[in-house]
Order: structure tokens, then C-alpha cells, then sequence
């Protein structure tokens, strides 16, 4: 029995010291198909902003990153099953979702817009959407508002997995529109050949509740001490120029926000 | 563990119209599919290779390629040409409903029609050559001996068929149907309670089974009952 005891204890010990050993690498949920924060390169690569901002964040930390994706309505439930320890994939700061995780600070604020063809004519969305198809991404911010405020509207909303097969089905007049990320439908829909004939229609959407206060990386609630630890490290590469540096290589503006 | 009642309780409206979207997709899925199996199974069971060849390429290259695959061919591929967004089909093509109910048509089409095939083949000679000493025209044999007692004889196997299209139809919430599992998708996205969303899905479809496997027991005791053991 005191042997037993003994092995147990050893055992006990061994496995407690073993994060001294070596940093455990940082694990990181990104969904990969949201350009250009995060979108894969033809020979399969992640990259994009929310990617090459992860990375700068590990080096300041001096933590290896390991990435892994999941899709996006996903990646909380993810996160909590501990999958990995941290959400960096351009998902907004919103009080809905701190109920579920902790938040950094922002790292990144772009407003949200409707992508519809062009010359529609879009002066109140509720009103002049009406009877029109809108596509968001399931579990967004975009979805959640569509969902409160559209609907009601008599708005048909369709909820997709991920953004790109939402600009699919623009091209395809499967949808009249979108609601997204401006950044995201600029980037990865009017710059290409498929966003031909479609522009930004109506204002910009920033009612707080739903829109939060920009893009934070998720952590596990009560995670604080990661947190923190991410905090320090946003504000390492804001200051030392490494987020200029990663800005530039993606937008001529500020997407930081003020 | 807990569940949350509530989350599941609130989001039951959603779970029921999502059921009529399964259920539909599958009535019509299967409908559509088993009129089209039977004179593929008859192509597949003909000795002329003419006939028999299409038939056999169309259950193969079918059954050879996973249903995901078809289905994003169907709904993504094809609008991918200019040429097809501006065929007189697109106002079908561009629906996610019909995209659904013509992939899984054709994809239960396929194994139905073998289904069919393996009973015509098995069809007992006493049947056939009972027909034919009576003088019956080879039509007529076919409509009211061998197809007949075919369809009887593959009921079993058919209802498996059934089963496992009722589960295929879970992927129709890939192409944004708000079926069962697209219910359970959006609560879980929701809530982020994937647990109760998913396990609300699960019973519905348990008890979809449950029903379909009651509706077969009761068409084999009636068509089969000739077929079974004489009780003492």
C-alpha cells in the first residue's frame, strides 16, 4: 500500500513539474476563410492579418504558436472543450459572447456594412430590405443582428458556414446581399472578379450591443491570466511598430481604429 | 451533467419546422428516386449491353462518389456558369431546396435501382415460367408477376435504404436548408450549447426511425407474409 502511495505521489510530482520543462506551445482556434484577417494560400498555408498578428503576439510573449482551425460557429464551443486555448480569428467583442468567454482588449475595430448590386438604394435598411434575401455567417455578430432586427422586417435571412460561400451565392443571385465586415466584403469580394457589379449599400452598422467594440482575442472564462498576458503583448507590438509593420502589409489604413 | 430545458424548450418551433423540411426532402427525395429506379433496375437486369451499359455507368459513377460531393456539385458547381445562371433551369437551380431534393434523388436512384435489380434477378423460375405457360405477353408478365413480387422481395432491404437516406439528409443543412440539422447548427451557434442542440436533433431523428422502421415491419407483414415461415 505505501508503495503504491509512493508511485502515485512520484507520479503526481512528475506530472506537475512537466510544464516547467518546456512552455507549453500557445494554441490558437482561427477559422481560415475570412480574407483578408485569415484566408489559406493556394498551396494550403494559413495566412492573413488575424494570422501574421497571432504570430507577433507569440514572439512578444516568447510562447511558440500552434494554430488550429475549426470553423467559425465553432470555435467557442471549441475553446471551452479545450480544444485550444485561445480564439484569434477576427470574432468582435460583444457582451452576448462575454457571457460565454473572456475577451482581450480589441486588436483590431472595422465597421460592419451591406454589400448588395450596384444602384440599389439602401436609406433604412429595416424598411428598404424588406422581402429581400440576406446572407451572414451562422453565429456572427451579422447573424445575431439579422436575426433580432431583420427578421422581424419580414428580411429573409439564410445563415451560411463561412463568409466566402456567402459571396458564392452573391455572384450566383442566389442572395440580393450580405452583411459583413466591410474590410472583409472589400477585400474579399470586390477586389476579386466575383464581386464585379456589387457595392456597400446604407449606413454603417455600429449599434454597440450587437457590434461590440472591435475584434478581441477569446479566452476561457476565468482564463485572466492568459489574458492579461495577451493584453501586455497587443500593447508590445502596438508600441514597438511590429502591428504597423503587419497593418501595412495588408491595408493603407488604419484598422485599429481610434 | 445539466442540460438547459430552456434553450431546447425555446428553440422546439424551430426543431418542428425544421422536421417538415426533413421530412419533405425526404418524401420527395424517395418518390422521385424510386420512379426512376425502376426502369434503371429493368436496364440493369436486360442481357443487351446497349441497355444494360447507361445503367450500369449511372448506379456505378453514383454510388462511386460520396453524396457531399454531388451535392456541392449540384449547388456550388453549377452556379459557377454564366451559362446555367442564364438556362431557363436557374430559377430551379438557384433554390437550396431543389439543388437538395434533385442531388438526393439521384443519389437514392442509384441504390434503390441495385436494390431492385439484385430482387429482379432472384425473381424464383416457377413465377416466370408459371406466366409464360399460361400464355401471358412478355409486358404483361413483367407488370403483374415479376415487378410485383420484386418489389415485395426487396422491401426489406429498401427500408434500410430509407433509414440510411433519412440520415443523408442531415447534409442539407450544408447548403443553407434549415433542416433538423441546420435547427440544431443554429441553436448551437446561438447558445453555444452544442450539447442540447444537437442531442434535441438526435431524439427527432430517433423517433423518425422509430416510425419508419414500424411503417416497414407493417408493409413486410402485409406483402410478405407469403413468404414466411408457416407457423405450426
Amino acid at each position: 500500500m505505501k508503495k503504491i502511495m509512493l508511485l502515485g505521489a512520484l507520479a503526481l510530482s512528475a506530472l506537475a513539474s512537466l510544464p516547467a520543462v518546456a512552455e507549453k506551445p500557445l494554441r490558437i482556434g482561427i477559422e481560415a476563410a475570412y480574407p483578408p484577417f485569415a484566408f489559406k494560400t493556394p498551396e494550403g498555408a494559413i495566412s492573413g492579418f488575424d494570422y501574421d498578428i497571432g504570430n507577433a503576439l507569440c514572439a512578444e510573449m516568447k510562447v511558440e504558436c500552434q494554430w488550429i482551425e475549426q470553423e467559425f460557429d465553432g470555435l467557442i464551443p471549441a475553446l471551452k472543450v479545450r480544444k485550444f486555448d485561445a480564439v484569434l480569428s477576427s470574432m468582435s467583442i460583444t457582451p452576448e459572447r462575454a457571457k460565454s468567454v473572456d475577451f482581450t482588449s480589441k486588436y483590431y475595430h472595422t465597421p460592419a456594412k451591406l454589400a448588395m448590386a450596384e444602384g440599389v438604394v439602401v436609406n433604412d435598411p429595416v424598411v428598404d430590405l424588406k422581402g429581400k434575401k440576406i446572407g451572414v455567417q451562422r453565429g456572427s455578430i451579422y447573424d445575431r443582428y439579422a436575426t433580432d432586427k431583420f427578421i422581424p422586417a419580414g428580411v429573409e435571412v439564410v445563415r451560411y458556414s463561412t463568409q466566402n460561400e456567402i459571396f458564392l451565392d452573391m455572384t450566383a443571385k442566389r442572395l440580393d446581399g450580405t452583411l459583413a465586415d466591410s474590410v472583409n466584403i472589400d477585400d474579399g469580394f470586390f477586389k476579386t472578379d466575383a464581386g464585379k457589379g456589387f457595392a456597400f449599400a446604407g449606413p454603417d452598422f455600429t449599434e454597440e450591443a450587437y457590434f461590440g467594440n472591435g475584434a478581441g482575442i477569446a479566452v476561457r472564462k476565468g482564463d485572466q491570466a492568459l489574458a492579461a498576458k495577451i493584453n501586455k503583448a497587443i500593447e508590445g507590438i502596438r508600441a514597438n511598430g511590429k502591428y504597423q509593420e503587419v497593418q501595412n502589409k495588408y491595408f493603407n489604413f488604419n484598422v485599429y481604429g481610434e | 451533467m445539466i442540460l438547459d430545458f430552456d434553450v431546447i424548450w425555446s428553440s422546439l418551433p424551430l426543431f418542428f419546422s425544421g422536421l417538415k423540411v426533413t421530412v419533405e426532402l425526404l418524401l420527395i427525395a424517395l418518390g422521385i428516386g424510386l420512379l426512376l429506379a425502376v426502369p434503371l433496375a429493368l436496364m440493369r437486369v436486360s442481357k443487351n449491353p446497349a441497355v444494360n451499359f447507361p445503367a450500369w455507368l449511372y448506379t456505378y459513377v453514383i454510388r462511386g462518389t460520396p453524396m457531399l460531393v454531388q451535392l456541392f456539385l449540384i449547388y456550388y458547381g453549377l452556379g459557377q456558369f454564366e451559362a446555367v445562371r442564364e438556362s431557363v433551369l436557374w430559377p430551379w437551380l438557384s433554390q437550396a431546396s431543389f439543388c437538395a431534393w434533385l442531388a438526393f434523388a439521384i443519389n437514392t436512384s442509384a441504390y434503390t435501382a441495385e436494390i431492385l435489380a439484385g430482387s429482379l434477378k432472384a425473381t424464383p423460375g416457377g413465377e416466370i415460367e408459371a406466366a409464360k405457360a399460361i400464355g401471358m405477353p412478355r409486358m404483361m408478365m413483367y407488370r403483374r408477376i415479376v415487378l410485383p413480387s420484386a418489389l415485395r422481395r426487396a422491401l426489406p432491404q429498401y427500408s434500410n435504404e430509407v433509414i440510411m437516406m433519412l440520415h443523408t439528409t442531415s447534409l442539407a443543412s450544408l447548403v443553407t436548408l434549415v433542416d433538423i440539422t441546420g435547427a440544431a447548427r443554429t441553436v448551437s451557434s446561438q447558445y453555444y450549447l452544442p450539447f442540447e442542440a444537437f442531442i434535441t436533433a438526435a431524439v427527432f431523428y430517433l423517433c423518425l426511425t422509430f416510425c419508419l422502421v414500424r411503417l416497414f415491419k407493417y408493409l413486410e407483414g402485409r406483402y410478405l407474409a407469403y413468404l414466411a415461415p408457416r407457423r405450426g
